[in-house]
C-alpha cells in the first residue's frame, strides 16, 4: 500500500516536471512578447523591459532560473499587472473557483446518484425514461451553452437569480447549475448501470431468499456495492469541471482562475499563464491521486489485498 | 411419512420478447419429512425454475404462475403476498445456490450476513445473534470461527464460502432446504466434504432437502428419492434404488446409459442424440419423442400420463401402457435391472 | 389429459430421423448482422443516426440553398430575426420576423428596415445570412471532428495494438508514457498548442489529436490483451503466422467494435472542444464560421437578438445528442452484456 502511494507520487512529480518544461518552451515559441500590445515603446525602453524580466538571457538559463524559482515557491511576477506576484494573483482568484467547483461536483454527484438509483429501481417506467432523457441532455449539451441559456432564460427573462459577478451565495446558483449538469448526467447513468448489474447478482437473490424486504435489499445490500465504483468517475468529472469553469466563469463574470487564465492568454502574460497551468496540473494530478486512493480504501476487496495488485 | 411440501400440477410460463416460453408444464411431487428428494435433468429442463418457484423467487416482471398449488404448512404458497413470503423465506424454507463465489455480498462481513436472517426472523439480541452465528460457523466446520466472523467473503476459499452459505441457510432451522446445484462449482474432493456436511446436518436438524443436480453420482450419494425432469415435466419419480436399477422411461435409460461404469467392457460412451425442445413452441405429444429410439405413433399425438410402477415409483411413458410392445432397454440398463431383480426388487417386464 | 380412443395401432414404433433433431432451427447470423439487428431495436439510436445523416447532408448542401455566401455582408440587413414565408403567420413559432425590444414591445424588424427578402435563420450583426453560416458552421465543426477522430483512431489503434500485443518491456514503457500523458490536463495542452500554432482548422485538429489518441490506445490495448490469449491467436501462431499478420488479419477485425464505439464518442468530444475554443476566442477566426464562433458571436448579443445564439446552440446540441445516442446504441449492440 505504501509502495503504491510512493510510486504514484513519483509519477506525479515526473508529470509535473514534464508539464512545466513543456509549458515553458511552448511559451517561448509563442510569437510576440507581452509588450507588443502595450503602447509603442522605444527601442531602449524595450531593451530595459526585457532586461528587467530576464528575457535577454539565453533560453536554457531562463529555464533553469524558472525551475529554481518554482521550487522556492516563486512563480514570478505578472507582466500585465506591474510587479504583482503571480502567486498573489492566483491566490486571489482561487477562492471563487474552488467554491464553484466544489458546489458543482457535490450537487452534480448527489443528485446524479439519487436520479440513478431511482431510475434503476423503477426500470423501464416513465420515471426511468425521463431520467434517461435528462441524462442525455446533460451529457451532450456543452456547459457553456447551458450557461448562456440559463443566463438568458432564468436570469434575465425570469429574473430569479443574478446573472453576473460574485457578491453572495445567490450569485453562485446559476453557474453551479450550469457546471453541475455534466456530472449529474454522467453519475446518474453510471449509478443506474451499476445498480442494475448489482440487483441481478446472485447475492441479491440470496438476500431475498433470506427473507429480506425490498427496502433492505436495495439499500443495505445493493446500494453500497453500486456506489463504490462511483469513485472511479470522480476523477474525470473533476477534470471536466476545470474545463467547464473556464467558460462559465467568463459568462457569469466570476473572478476565478479560469477568467484569469483566459485574460492572460489574451495579453501574453507568460508568468501568469505558466503559473495557472502549473496550478491546474498540480490540482488535477492530486485530485486523481486522492480519488484513486479513495477507491482503494472503500472497497474492502482491494483494501485488504494491500492496494492495487 | 408425513408430507412437508406438496406441489400440485404446477404450470409456469415466461413472457419473453420472442413470446411465451412454457417452462414448467404440469409438475407434481411431494416432499416428506426428513427425506432428501433429488431433482435431476438437463439444463433447461425446469429444475431450477421449480425450486425458485417454491420460494417465489422468480422475476415478477416476466414469470407467470399459470396454474397449480404449492402446499406448505397448511397454506398455498402461490396465494401468499410478498410480505407473507418474506416471513417464510430464510425461516421455514431456505435456499442455497450454485456459485459460492457470487452468492455472498462482497462488501459485507460474513458474520453480518449470517446474522441477517437470525435478526430478521427471531427476536433475540444482537449479542445473542452473534453467538449463534459463530456457533453456526463452527457447526459447518469453519475453524477460528470468532476471527472468521469479521472477515469478508473474498478471504474464504470456494468450499468454505459454500459452508458459510449453508450456515446462513440453516440459521433459523428451516423445515425445508432447497439446494440448487450446491456442489457443481466445486472441486470433486470439496464436493464430497460439502455433501457429507449436508447429510450430517440434515440428520441433526431433521430438515427435508430438495437437491437439484444434473450429476447422477451425487444423487446416488445423498438422495432418498429422485425425480427426473425433462422439458418442464417430471418424467419419472421413485426411490433412488427404483430409478437407478429399474428405470422405465427412455430418457432415464439414456441418462443411466451415459454414466461411465466400471464394470462395462470397453464400449462407446452413450450420448442421447439431439437437444431438448424449444419451449416457445412445446411439441405435441411426448416432448422426448424426437430423441427417443423407442418412440411410438402415440408419442407424437398425446402426452403420456404417469403410470404406476410401484407404490413409490411412477413413470410417464406410453411404454408402460398395456397395449405397448415389450422393448429391450439398453445394455447398461439391462445389467442394472438384473442386479435389481436379484436383490429383491420387482421388474415390470 | 383427454382420453381419446386409442387404437392398438397407435403403439406401433415409428422411424425416427435422429439427425433432424440436431438441425439448427434459426438461420445463423454474422457478427455484424447480429449487431445491426440489436442496434435497430434501439429506436432512439436509429432516429439519431437518421438525424445525423440529415444534418450531414444539410451541412453540405445547406450553404448553397439560400443563395448567399457565408461571408457576404449586407449591412442594411443586419440583425434580422428568422422569417420563413410559409411559417410566418403561425404566431407561436419563432419564424415571423418579430423582435422584442427591451421594454417588451414587439415589432417586425423586416418592416422596420424595409426588407423584402426572407432570411430563414435571420442575419447577424454584419448582415450575413445565418442560414448559410449555420450550415457552413456545422460543416466545419463536423469536418474538424471527423478529422480529429480519424487521426485519433490511427494513432491510438496502432499504439494500443503494439503495446498490448507485444507486452513485456515494450508495453511497460508505452504504458508509463500514456500514464503521464493522461495526467496532463487536456485543456491546457490544447490551449497552449493553439497559442503556438495560431488558430486555424488544421491547428485545431492537431491540438485535439495530441492528447485525444490516448483514450483510444487504452481501450484498444485492453481489448487486445483480452483477445491475444484466445485460442485462435495461438492457433494462428502455431501455423506460422507472422506477428504483423496476426495483428492485422485476426486482431484488427475483432477490434472494430471497440474502435467504432470509441470513435463515435470522440466525435462529440471534438465538436465540444472546438466550440469551446472558439467560444474563448482561440478557435477559427472570422469570417470563417464554426458552430462555436457562431455561439460566441450570438452570445454577445444574447439579450437583444437571442436567436443568433439559440439557433447554433440548438444545432450543436442536436449533433452532440445524436452522436452520443448512436454511440450508446452501438455499444449496446456490440456488447450485449452491457445492456440495460
Amino acid at each position: 500500500m505504501v509502495k503504491y502511494i510512493g510510486k504514484r507520487i513519483v509519477y506525479m512529480m515526473i508529470t509535473l516536471f514534464l508539464i512545466v518544461t513543456f509549458t515553458f518552451f511552448l511559451m517561448k515559441l509563442i510569437p510576440g512578447t507581452p509588450f507588443t500590445n502595450a503602447s509603442k515603446l522605444s527601442e531602449t525602453q524595450l531593451a530595459i523591459m526585457k532586461e528587467k524580466y530576464g528575457l535577454n538571457e539565453p533560453v536554457p538559463i531562463q529555464y533553469m532560473n524558472y525551475l529554481l524559482n518554482i521550487l522556492k515557491g516563486d512563480l514570478g511576477v505578472s507582466f500585465q499587472f506591474n510587479n504583482v506576484e503571480v502567486t498573489n494573483i492566483l491566490m486571489d482568484s482561487l477562492g471563487p473557483s474552488m467554491v464553484l467547483g466544489f458546489q458543482a461536483i457535490v450537487v452534480g454527484t448527489v443528485f446524479g446518484v439519487v436520479l440513478g438509483v431511482i431510475s434503476s429501481l423503477r426500470r423501464n417506467t416513465w420515471v426511468d425514461y425521463s431520467a434517461t432523457f435528462v441524462a442525455v441532455i446533460g451529457k451532450s449539451i456543452p456547459s457553456f451553452v447551458f450557461a448562456g441559456l440559463l443566463q438568458y432564460f432564468v436570469g434575465l427573462k425570469l429574473g430569479w437569480f443574478p446573472v453576473a459577478f460574485w457578491k453572495g451565495p445567490e450569485y453562485s446558483v446559476l453557474p453551479t447549475i450550469a457546471l453541475a449538469m455534466f456530472p449529474l448526467a454522467t453519475a446518474s447513468r453510471f449509478v443506474r448501470t451499476e445498480m442494475i448489474e448489482v440487483l441481478e447478482s446472485d447475492y441479491i437473490t440470496l438476500a431475498k431468499a433470506k427473507g429480506a424486504s425490498w427496502f433492505e435489499i436495495s439499500f443495505k445490500h445493493a446500494l453500497r456495492n453500486a456506489l463504490i465504483p462511483v469513485a472511479t468517475i470522480l476523477g474525470p468529472l473533476t477534470v471536466n469541471l476545470m474545463t467547464g469553469s473556464l467558460v462559465v466563469e467568463q459568462i457569469f463574470g466570476i473572478p476565478g482562475i479560469g477568467e484569469q487564465f483566459v485574460k492572460s492568454i489574451m495579453v501574453n502574460d507568460y508568468p501568469v499563464i505558466m503559473g495557472t497551468t502549473i496550478l491546474y496540473s498540480v490540482f488535477f494530478v492530486v485530485v486523481i491521486l486522492i480519488v484513486d486512493l479513495l477507491y482503494v480504501i472503500i472497497d474492502p476487496r482491494i483494501r485488504l489485498a494491500g492496494g492495487r495488485v | 411419512m408425513e408430507k412437508v411440501l406438496e406441489v400440485k400440477d404446477l404450470h409456469i410460463s415466461f413472457h419473453t420478447l420472442a413470446g411465451e416460453v412454457q417452462a414448467i408444464r404440469g409438475v407434481s411431487f411431494a416432499l416428506h419429512k426428513g427425506e432428501t428428494l433429488a431433482i435431476v435433468g438437463e439444463s433447461g429442463s425446469g429444475k431450477s425454475v421449480t425450486s425458485k418457484s417454491i420460494m417465489r423467487l422468480l422475476p415478477q416482471a416476466n414469470a407467470i404462475i399459470k396454474k397449480g398449488n404449492i402446499l406448505f404448512d397448511g397454506k398455498d404458497l402461490i396465494k401468499l403476498s410478498e410480505k407473507q413470503m418474506q416471513k417464510i423465506r430464510g425461516k421455514d424454507i431456505a435456499m442455497i445456490f450454485q456459485d459460492p463465489m457470487t452468492s455472498l455480498n462482497p462488501t459485507m462481513k460474513v458474520g453480518k450476513q449470517i446474522m441477517e436472517p437470525i435478526l430478521k426472523h427471531q427476536k433475540i439480541s444482537k449479542a445473542e445473534a452473534k453467538k449463534r452465528a459463530i456457533d453456526l460457523l463452527k457447526m459447518v466446520g469453519i475453524t477460528n470461527a470468532e476471527i472468521r466472523f469479521n472477515q469478508y467473503p473474498h478471504q474464504f476459499s470456494g468450499g468454505m464460502r459454500q459452508r458459510v452459505v449453508i450456515a446462513i441457510a440453516l440459521a433459523c432451522k428451516p423445515k425445508i432446504l432447497i439446494a440448487d446445484e450446491p456442489t457443481t462449482a466445486l472441486d470433486v474432493t470439496i464436493q464430497a466434504q460439502i455433501l457429507d456436511l449436508m447429510k450430517e446436518l440434515q440428520k441433526k436438524m431433521d430438515t427435508s432437502i430438495i437437491f437439484i443436480t444434473h450429476d447422477l453420482g451425487v444423487v446416488a450419494n445423498v438422495a432418498d428419492r429422485v425425480a427426473v425432469m425433462y422439458a418442464g415435466k417430471i418424467v419419472e419419480i421413485g426411490t433412488v434404488d427404483e430409478v437407478f436399477y429399474n428405470p422405465q422411461h427412455p430418457y432415464t435409460w439414456g441418462l443411466i446409459s451415459s454414466m461411465p461404469s466400471l464394470d462395462a467392457e470397453d464400449q462407446e460412451l452413450y450420448a442421447i442424440p439431439g437437444t431438448p425442445p424449444d419451449l416457445l413452441h412445446p411439441p405435441k405429444g411426448d416432448a422426448f419423442a424426437p430423441r427417443n429410439q423407442y418412440a411410438m405413433k402415440i408419442d407424437l399425438e398425446q402426452e403420456p400420463p404417469m403410470f404406476k410402477v410401484s407404490e413409490t415409483h411412477f413413470a410417464a411413458t406410453w411404454l408402460l401402457h398395456p397395449d405397448a410392445p415389450k422393448v429391450e432397454p439398453p445394455e447398461a440398463v439391462k445389467r442394472r435391472q438384473f442386479q435389481f431383480s436379484h436383490e429383491g426388487g420387482r421388474i415390470i417386464g | 389429459m383427454s382420453q381419446t380412443k386409442m387404437s392398438k395401432n397407435m403403439f406401433e414404433p415409428i422411424e425416427l430421423n435422429l439427425a433432424k433433431s440436431e438441425e439448427i432451427a434459426k438461420p445463423s447470423l454474422t457478427f455484424w448482422q447480429d449487431a445491426w439487428r440489436r442496434f435497430k431495436k434501439n429506436k432512439a439510436a436509429v432516429v439519431s443516426l437518421v438525424i445525423i445523416g440529415l444534418l450531414t447532408m444539410m451541412s453540405l448542401i445547406g450553404p448553397h440553398l439560400s443563395g448567399y455566401g457565408y461571408d457576404e455582408q449586407i449591412s442594411q440587413h443586419a440583425n434580422l430575426p428568422p422569417r420563413i414565408s410559409m411559417l410566418e403567420n403561425i404566431s407561436w413559432l419563432p419564424f415571423d420576423g418579430e423582435l422584442e425590444k427591451k421594454n417588451g414591445d414587439v415589432y417586425n424588424a423586416y418592416e422596420q428596415k424595409n426588407v423584402d427578402v426572407y432570411y430563414w435563420f435571420g442575419t447577424d450583426s454584419l448582415g450575413r445570412d445565418l442560414f448559410t453560416r449555420v450550415w457552413k458552421g456545422a460543416q466545419v465543426s463536423l469536418y474538424i471532428a471527423l478529422l480529429a477522430a480519424l487521426i485519433d483512431m490511427v494513432i491510438g489503434v496502432a499504439y494500443g495494438m503494439i503495446s498490448g500485443y507485444f507486452g513485456g518491456k515494450v508495453d511497460n514503457i508505452m504504458q508509463r508514457i500514456t500514464e503521464v500523458l493522461i495526467s496532463i490536463p487536456n485543456l491546457v495542452v490544447v490551449i497552449l498548442m493553439i497559442l503556438m500554432l495560431k488558430p486555424g482548422i488544421l491547428s485545431i485538429t492537431i491540438a485535439l489529436t495530441i492528447t485525444g489518441w490516448v483514450n483510444m490506445a487504452r481501450v484498444v490495448r485492453a481489448q487486445v490483451l483480452k483477445l491475444k490469449n484466445q485460442e485462435y491467436v495461438l492457433a494462428a501462431k502455431t501455423l506460422g503466422a507472422s506477428n504483423k499478420k496476426i495483428m492485422v488479419k485476426h486482431l484488427l477485425p475483432n477490434l472494430t467494435g471497440v474502435i467504432i464505439i470509441n470513435t463515435m464518442f470522440t466525435i462529440p468530444n471534438a465538436i465540444f472542444f472546438e466550440a469551446f475554443l472558439s467560444f474563448i476566442g482561440l478557435g477559427l477566426q472570422p469570417p470563417l464560421a464554426s458552430l462555436g464562433t457562431l455561439i460566441d458571436d450570438g452570445y454577445k448579443v444574447l439579450q437583444l437578438y437571442p436567436y443568433q445564439m439559440l439557433i447554433p446552440a440548438v444545432m450543436i446540441s442536436l449533433i452532440m445528442i445524436c452522436f452520443n445516442m448512436v454511440a450508446d446504441g452501438l455499444r449496446d449492440a456490440f456488447d450485449p452484456k452491457m445492456r440495460d
